[in-house]
């Protein structure tokens, strides 16, 4: 039925001028609506809601801005041809997309699948997470008060197996784009090869690497390894999970990063005050905790934390484990919660073969002043996103995607709005042509 | 493979003319296919191709264009005898468009850009375009040297490693082009030919876990299978080339003479088996009793014969199982109630020749309307608006190409925008140039080849960001 609509719209939005505009109306409303699109997020994910009003909120409402102003600017190009024809390439609308989207960053996940796709001109079905649907329903209301028509952005809420699936085997959906699990991404792909061979993009899981060498600034690597791995409660597809210390800091380090438990406040995430909130779920929650418990079975030495907080809710302490062998399987598997592995290194040989260690490829962090060692170690690592001094840098215009396991094609950047674009060559024979 | 294999099992490659053996060649299976990955990925992780700069790899392989000039008379004798081509099209027009995209991505090799970007805060942001890795190809019958490198070509440019898998009924050009490969000075490992059936050896390729990607151009349904068992293993990158029922759609203005022989082309050129044969001809109801009596009076001319003589249009099809699917499709044209205005029978006693067919009165509800036949039969329909036209054309689940014919500007434009195809063809067809994209909409697939595009599919794409201190610009 979405789908049908979808299809309609995609008749009369080819007709719609200033699609760009409509999309700055958008992101204006959402800045406007900030607040109560935070507090929904927070309250169904608990994410912390100073948090997301300041950064999820704001990338969201900058998505709109950062692709309606390229709505534009989509070009083709002419072609020299070897014989007397003239060749160019139209991008055209892909058509009807369907967007999955997971529920660790609902509102921000929204603007970013919708913004390309709407500067191409395509129609859409969104199906957010069961576990995060009210965010996605208040901005449909603010889609249609922007004065986006009706049928271009069509919510549906509603489970995996049966929304999601739908949309994966829909014979008239032309193409499909998924954030989430790398084991749900398999059924994406697979579904979409079984019915249409719709075209798919995958973002799926990491298990990044944050290398920290002997010359880095130690405060500053301890803070970006405490946040890489505790951010939004490690519910974070980039989250630092795997932390390699050259052995000449490696003690130190250690010593320093403990020193930030104190001071992590874990609670009520609307509360400012408070650093981590709940776990998304029960299924997360439990899963963390027997990842943590796997952890102290296969050896690993607990450092910190490794407990559940309180009675009521999912809230878990920041977990440090230490005297991790590669083979573990809090070393290898993704988590998705606030436990990270701290594992020494020492050469730069080493370090790369380890961070390799994975079937992910989706981002890493290396902490070293030295050019060298940034530059080799930046093209030796297998992952989509390498920060160096620093993490969890997203930009607008830097394409995000990861390589190996962690999926294909690519969110933000200009590349993005190209998953959405059917490119197609015209040739015509030329006559009397001066030039070849 | 970098070293020949030593077959342990075999099969035979026939000769279509006389469903002769020409030779037996190795089967390769699923260990056939773990040997040559392992040795790609040494090649990759360890070997020298993806350390040269793109400038030595051009070289190489403009020198690997050479070699396959020098023996472009042996490749397109092979080609002829494998896949009933006609021998000279194979020599003037294979053999030097294979080595033309050959030459264009050398060329290319060298001009691989990423870019730097400008941030919202003090980053340096810059993408590294990446060799993807060791790649899989699989190839089909119709156009083994062409397909071979239009999948290899932009690939070694990327300073990938690949398998490449031919198709089981044509085989023999493959084995000699991994031989000019190691003349030419491509390293050991970094091209490895495994012959084999697509049950075995592709599907090995396609689930292999340490294959980052692979490239099919074959049929919609193989495609599926390609891509979920892509899906199941590793989430290799997948790239499809997939069938097509292209419409070729003629206007009233259009020159009656040029749009007969364009048609012509468009459906029996290499007997038919081109995945953009023109298999759907619309003609507007101005000129169409004259252009139906034009086409049957020339399809009627084509000589069907031996592929070697040079007075012969139109080889035998590929094989016994392509002979006997076509000859199905024109009893299914006859029992549906399409008109058979000439041809629909086989040719000789031997061999899978058939006569170059033509039905009128089909529409597309029909199976030959529908289904991609691959052979030569030719389906006329009379259209009388341009609306009619557009939405009769795109009434397919494929989309990899169309004809126009009109000298009328704007008819030229709205329709060329409105059919939903990948490639568009005004006053031509079957062009194809290696700068410009190539590849399908809707079921026809997806991902493209050819142009400096199809490299992309090759790399991979790394972002890196860094705090920058004291820039005086952002």
């Amino acid at each position: 039925m979405a789908a049908g609509l979808a299809c309609l719209a995609l008749q009369r939005a080819f007709h719609e001028q200033n699609r760009g505009m409509i999309m700055l109306k958008l992101a204006d409303l959402i800045e406007q609506h900030g607040e109560e699109l935070a507090m929904l997020d927070s309250i169904d994910s608990g994410k912390l809601v100073h948090v997301t009003k300041a950064f999820d909120i704001k990338f969201a409402a900058d998505s709109l801005r950062y692709y309606g102003g390229a709505a534009d600017k989509i070009n083709g190009e002419t072609h020299k041809c070897s014989g007397e024809f003239q060749a160019y390439t139209l991008k055209e609308p892909i058509g009807v997309v369907g967007h999955i989207i997971p529920w660790n960053f609902p509102t921000l996940f929204f603007a970013v699948k919708i913004a390309p796709t709407l500067a191409a001109g395509c129609t859409m079905i969104v199906k957010p997470a069961e576990q995060s649907p009210l965010s996605a329903l208040y901005l449909a209301h603010l889609t249609k008060e922007a004065g986006i028509p009706d049928g271009v952005i069509n919510v549906i809420t509603g489970y995996g197996p049966t929304a999601g699936a739908a949309i994966t085997s829909h014979m008239d959906v032309d193409a499909v784009s998924f954030t989430g699990s790398t084991e749900v991404g398999k059924l994406v792909m697979g579904a979409a090869a079984a019915s249409n061979l719709k075209t798919v993009s995958l973002e799926l899981g990491g298990k990044c690497p944050l290398i920290v060498f002997n010359d880095a600034d130690i405060n500053m690597s301890v803070q970006i390894a405490w946040q890489g791995g505790f951010f939004n409660k490690g519910e974070m597809c980039v989250a630092g999970s795997r932390v390699y210390v050259q052995e000449g800091i490696y003690d130190e380090f250690l010593k320093k990063l403990i020193e930030n438990v104190k001071d992590w406040v874990i609670g009520d995430p609307f509360d400012p005050q408070v650093h981590q909130g709940p776990q998304v779920d029960k299924e997360q929650f439990e899963k963390v905790l027997r990842y943590i418990e796997a952890g102290k079975r296969e050896g690993a030495t607990l450092l910190t934390g490794g407990k559940a907080v309180g009675e009521k809710g999912y809230y878990i302490e920041p977990t440090i484990f230490t005297d991790v062998k590669e083979d573990l399987s809090i070393a290898k598997d993704e988590i998705f919660g606030p436990v990270i592995c701290v594992m020494k290194f020492k050469t730069i040989e080493e370090a790369i073969e380890k961070a390799n260690n994975t079937r992910y490829g989706l981002a890493a962090g290396i902490l070293t002043n030295d050019l060298n060692v940034a530059n080799r170690v930046s093209r030796s690592v297998r992952a989509g996103i390498i920060w160096v001094n620093c993490f969890f840098i997203t930009d607008l215009n830097v394409p995000c995607g990861g390589h190996k396991m962690s999926g294909f094609g690519k969110d933000s950047g200009l590349q993005a709005m190209e998953k959405y674009l059917n490119v197609k060559s015209v040739f015509t024979p030329i006559y009397n042509s001066p030039w070849l | 493979m970098a070293n020949s294999l030593t077959p342990s099992l075999t099969f035979e490659t026939k000769d279509p003319r006389n469903e002769e053996v020409i030779t037996v060649v190795a089967e390769g299976d699923k260990d056939d296919i773990d040997s040559a990955v392992k040795a790609a990925r040494t090649a990759l992780d360890s070997g020298a191709w993806p350390r040269m700069s793109g400038y030595e790899r051009g070289r190489i392989m403009m020198k690997y264009a050479d070699l396959i000039e020098e023996h472009a008379e042996e490749l397109a004798i092979l080609d002829t005898i494998d896949g009933g081509k006609v021998f000279s099209i194979c020599k003037n027009i294979d053999i030097p468009h294979t080595v033309h995209l050959l030459r264009y991505y050398a060329g290319a090799a060298d001009k691989i850009h990423g870019e730097t970007l400008k941030l919202l805060g003090e980053f340096q942001g810059y993408t590294l375009k990446e060799p993807l890795g060791v790649i899989g190809h699989i190839i089909p019958w119709n156009f083994p040297s062409t397909l071979f490198f239009v999948k290899v070509s932009p690939a070694l440019a990327a300073g990938c490693t690949m398998i490449v898998k031919p198709a089981e009924q044509t085989p023999l050009s493959a084995l000699y082009y991994a031989h000019l490969a190691k003349q030419a000075g491509i390293p050991d490992g970094v091209l490895n030919v495994v012959t084999g059936f697509g049950s075995t050896a592709g599907a090995a390729l396609c689930s292999h876990m340490d294959v980052d990607k692979v490239s099919f151009t074959g049929s919609t349904e193989v495609g599926r299978l390609v891509m979920e068992a892509a899906a199941k293993s590793n989430l290799k990158h997948v790239s499809l080339e997939l069938g097509g029922k292209t419409p070729l759609i003629i206007f009233d203005d259009a020159d009656l003479d040029m749009a007969v022989n364009l048609s012509q082309n468009a459906a029996f050129f290499n007997k038919g088996e081109i995945c953009v044969a023109g298999s759907r001809v619309y003609v507007q109801e101005g000129i169409y009793d004259a252009f139906v009596e034009k086409s049957v009076e020339m399809a009627k001319s084509r000589v069907v014969g031996d592929p070697f003589n040079s007075e012969v249009h139109q080889g035998p099809q590929i094989d016994k199982k392509q002979f006997e699917k076509v000859l199905k499709y024109i009893e299914y044209g006859k029992n549906e109630g399409a008109t058979l205005l000439t041809g629909g029978k086989t040719c000789g006693d031997k061999g899978y020749f058939i006569e170059p067919t033509i039905f009128a009165d089909v529409n597309e509800n029909m199976k030959i309307g529908k289904d991609e036949i691959f052979g030569p039969v030719l389906s006329l329909m009379k259209f009388k608006t341009i609306e009619e036209a557009i939405e009769k054309a795109n009434a397919t689940r494929y989309g990899l190409a169309a004809g126009i014919i009109t000298n009328n500007l704007n008819i030229a434009h709205r329709v060329s925008r409105s059919v939903q195809a990948g490639t568009i063809w005004i006053n031509c067809f079957f062009v194809f140039d290696p700068s410009c994209p190539f590849g399908g909409y809707k079921m026809s697939g997806f991902g493209k080849d050819q142009g400096l595009d199809a490299i992309e599919k090759y790399l991979n794409v790394k972002s890196i960001i860094t705090p920058i201190y004291s820039s005086p610009w952002l």
